[in-house]
């Protein structure tokens, strides 16, 4: 409609309810309260959610990097994989050589090379990036378990898991690395070109194409952005749990997955921002914590977390609804 | 009004959206068996009252008689079955599914044993079609058909649910002039023959005259009036109805200064679309782009700013080769294309209008690698100033804006990008009278900056009164070329369609 000079002020900046992430504040904060009602015991104490925080760490890592690929319209399935073996890889590089700055090298140029593998063949060939990632999450898999025969290894290097394992003011230092991450994941989508780029190539391929933007390049740096988050969360992961699993990170694609469509990104592209995707993932943690303290079986951390995707996507949906009729 | 047999009766119909009135007070009547033209701007209120009667809008006020009955619709199915029907602007048919398939979606004829009965289904496709005056095989795929032929299905499918009432929502936009031409055909035949009553809504001024019985115009969503005999009413009467103000002249006269030659196609080809394209552009000088939906204009572009793979040819620009491979070297160094199709190409729908403005030259706001969106607000707050762009904010998605609105928008990521060639591919198309000629105005400005510009067009008074020269192209090839002076619509329409190999099937039309 035109003669919009009228009061409608525009609410988007402005306005909490209208961030893409308010969807999972929601939960965040109804799962919050009432768990603070129902166990203040055991739940509301510094050590439990500090707890909370670290367990969110891995997968709120993963979700800033998935948020990427989402965000073009993709997806990045070998997530799971990739941390497995970039956990299998460094841990190696510290049992033997015991340099840790060899292990962080080697473990972020795997994540970037795979994700630059990931993404090469999902621009240049447009291949699904369902299939891509698919294939690379099989084949990482089977890397893992070459590379171990099938058996953990432990990492002893009390250096190497001071990361994980301490605190900082009270806080566990994998909390400050996942909100780093997040901080700069959001930085790069809001504040850089390439940010920018990613969001018009979600969500408008053509008019993107048409406007100058270089889609194949954009495209495999989303890619590379969720290796080099995965290696990030790895690198930590093992240092919090002194050991690296070649079975290690199966179905976490999944739950970074989750924690992102939680965050209010749109699976089809376009929309999203990795503040949102870690709060997804403190969600995602939160449900856990929760269940664990009401000794409700794991079966139903399963239900509820899938009823939680379902209704917090829905809350976006029809928040965008009313916002579109708000407009006319 | 008189005792005419009316079918359809609006009495003070009112809308309100926040912040704007939609509709406001309308009350007119149309007649069995007539076409009746809605003419209004984009944003007159047009869209609002054909969907209330179509049901996805309800009015605050005021009330719908059909047959002197009141009706409420509330959604489609509902205004289907009280006999509207209603061809949308855009096409709704499903590409992978056949031509019976889509005629006959969520109504299948089933048999016996609640399945599909194909041979039926088939044959009562084959007839609507047939009712149509064409012959598709109704098992075709709808993706392999034209888009005429497409918008063809499309008002079968509708006329086989045997509605007494066609809602027609700018059915010629992508069509040619003969398949205007065939589509016109196809309205007088079921005026005449089924005393079917048509809504016809469209921005071409000339179709109207032909097409239409009567008019009724609406401006910021009020009724302004009805024009009861179309055919003889005067083009600037109507052009000042629906724009409330004399458009002085249509297509504004410019006085430029037409320098050397800037840009330069030489032997552009393309396998299996354009074959050996060579033209020239001055600085200055504004070229049309002619012929036949499918000829190749398009393609040419596309070729152009390296979206299609060249197999020959050379673009040079001020004399030297330009190598560009992709839109992104065609930017670099100077020529932007603005796409037919605003909402597939053009925009991103869903991001506000500041990020589609500044998208093609992004790296101009960047300070220390950091984008300023102080920066991009305040330049989208000049476009929109200076190409009056209605908006509550440069925040406001472009899916919300108006059609000329848009097309405005998409100007201004060319005007931004500061490019010295520019191709406007239909940079009128669906869009009101008034925004029409400020673009008309933006395409002189920038010629008179000295820029190259290349106007492709199917409306053929939008080409004479725009371009210095005109380049007719047919079947992919150039086939004539015409200056401002000797230009005529006869003369353009005989090289469109008079190209080599020729099927011969095409007829000139107006």
């Amino acid at each position: 409609m035109e003669k919009l000079k009228l009061p409608i002020k525009d609410r988007k900046t402005t306005s909490f309810t209208n961030k893409p992430w308010f969807s999972a504040v929601l939960p965040l904060i109804v799962l919050f309260v009432l768990m603070s009602l129902i166990k203040p015991d055991t739940f509301l104490t510094t050590s439990n959610l500090m707890n909370i925080l670290r367990q969110a760490s891995t997968y709120a890592i993963m979700a800033v990097g998935m948020t990427f690929p989402i965000i073009t319209g993709g997806i990045d399935l070998s997530q799971g994989s990739l941390l497995a073996v970039v956990a299998i890889v460094a841990g190696m590089i510290i049992r033997d050589t015991e340099s840790i700055l060899l292990a962080v090298l080697a473990g972020l140029v795997i994540g970037a090379v795979i994700g630059f593998l990931n993404g090469t063949v999902i621009a240049y060939l447009e291949m699904p990036p369902f299939i891509m990632t698919l294939g690379t999450m099989r084949a990482l898999r089977g890397v893992a378990l070459l590379l171990t025969k099938g058996s953990p290894i432990d990492i002893k290097l009390e250096a190497y898991r001071f990361m994980g394992t301490q605190s900082f003011l009270g806080i566990p230092l994998p909390a400050y690395m996942f909100i780093l991450v997040a901080i700069a994941g959001q930085f790069i989508l809001s504040k850089t070109a390439t940010g920018r780029y990613i969001f018009a190539l979600g969500s408008n391929v053509e008019a993107a194409k048409i406007s100058g933007v270089k889609i194949v390049r954009n495209r495999i740096k989303a890619y590379m952005i969720s290796g080099v988050c995965v290696a990030i969360a790895s690198l930590l992961y093992i240092s919090r749990l002194g050991s690296a699993q070649p079975i290690a990170g199966e179905g976490y694609e999944m739950e970074a997955v989750a924690a992102t469509v939680i965050g209010g990104t749109s699976i089809v592209g376009g929309e999203g921002s990795a503040m949102g995707s870690i709060i997804g993932a403190v969600v995602v943690a939160l449900i856990r914590n929760a269940m664990v303290l009401l000794q409700i079986s794991t079966y139903w951390q399963s239900i509820v977390i899938g009823l939680v995707i379902v209704v917090s996507v829905s809350i976006d949906i029809i928040r965008k609804r009313i916002e579109a009729r708000r407009v006319g | 009004m008189g005792n005419e047999d009316v079918i359809l009766r609006f009495e003070h119909v009112s809308k309100m959206f926040p912040g704007v009135k939609a509709l406001d007070d309308v009350s007119f009547d149309i007649r069995r068996g007539e076409v009746h033209v809605l003419l209004g701007e984009n944003g007159a209120g047009k869209s609002t009252l054909i969907k209330i009667l179509t049901g996805v809008y309800t009015a605050d006020e005021g009330r719908i008689l059909l047959n002197g009955q009141e009706i409420r619709p509330t959604n489609i199915l509902e205004s289907r079955k009280l006999g509207i029907g209603t061809v949308f602007q855009e096409n709704s048919l499903v590409p992978h599914l056949t031509v019976a398939e889509n005629i006959f979606l969520s109504r299948e004829i089933k048999n016996s044993a609640n399945l599909i009965d194909w041979k039926e289904t088939n044959a009562q496709a084959q007839y609507w079609i047939r009712e149509m005056g064409i012959d598709i095989d109704p098992r075709t795929q709808v993706r392999r058909l034209s888009v005429a032929e497409q918008q063809i299905v499309e008002i079968a499918k509708i006329l086989s649910q045997q509605p007494s009432i066609i809602i027609l929502d700018e059915p010629t936009s992508a069509l040619s002039d003969n398949e205007i031409d065939n589509l016109f055909n196809t309205v007088n035949k079921l005026k005449e023959e089924k005393g079917i009553t048509f809504i016809y809504i469209s921005h071409r001024m000339e179709e109207i005259k032909y097409i239409g019985d009567r008019a009724t115009v609406l401006r910021d969503g009020k009724f302004i009036g009805q024009l009861p005999n179309l055919e003889e009413a005067k083009l600037d009467d109507i052009i000042n109805m629906i724009v409330g103000r004399t458009l002085e002249e249509k297509f504004p006269k410019r006085q430029v200064e037409i320098g050397d030659v800037m840009f330069e196609v030489e032997h552009l080809t393309v396998p299996k679309t354009i074959y050996d394209v060579s033209f020239q552009v001055r600085s200055g000088e504004v070229v049309g782009l002619s012929g036949l939906v499918g000829s190749g204009r398009t393609s040419t572009a596309k070729a152009i700013i390296g979206m299609l793979p060249k197999e020959k040819g050379v673009i040079k620009l001020n004399g030297k080769p330009a190598v560009i491979n992709t839109p992104h070297d065609a930017i670099k160094i100077g020529i932007g294309y603005l796409p037919e199709d605003r909402k597939r190409e053009g925009l991103l729908l869903d991001k506000p209008m500041y990020e589609n403005v500044t998208l093609p030259a992004l790296h101009k706001f960047k300070k220390f690698g950091v984008l300023s969106k102080a920066l991009e607000h305040q330049t989208a707050e000049e476009y929109r100033e200076k190409l009056s762009i209605k908006t509550p904010s440069v925040e406001r998605e472009t899916k919300f804006l108006s059609g000329g609105n848009q097309q405005k928008v998409v100007f201004s990521k060319w005007l931004c990008a500061q490019t010295k060639v520019y191709i406007f591919d239909e940079p009128t198309r669906g869009i009101d009278v008034g925004s029409k000629s400020e673009i008309y105005r933006i395409i002189n400005d920038l010629a008179a900056q000295g820029a190259a510009i290349i106007v492709i067009s199917s409306e053929l008074p939008e080409i004479l009164g725009v371009c210095d020269r005109i380049v007719v192209m047919c079947e992919g090839r150039v086939t004539g070329e015409l200056s401002r002076e000797e230009a005529t619509q006869e003369k353009i329409m005989k090289y469109a369609i008079g190209g080599a190999g020729s099927y011969g099937k095409v007829e000139a039309t107006h």
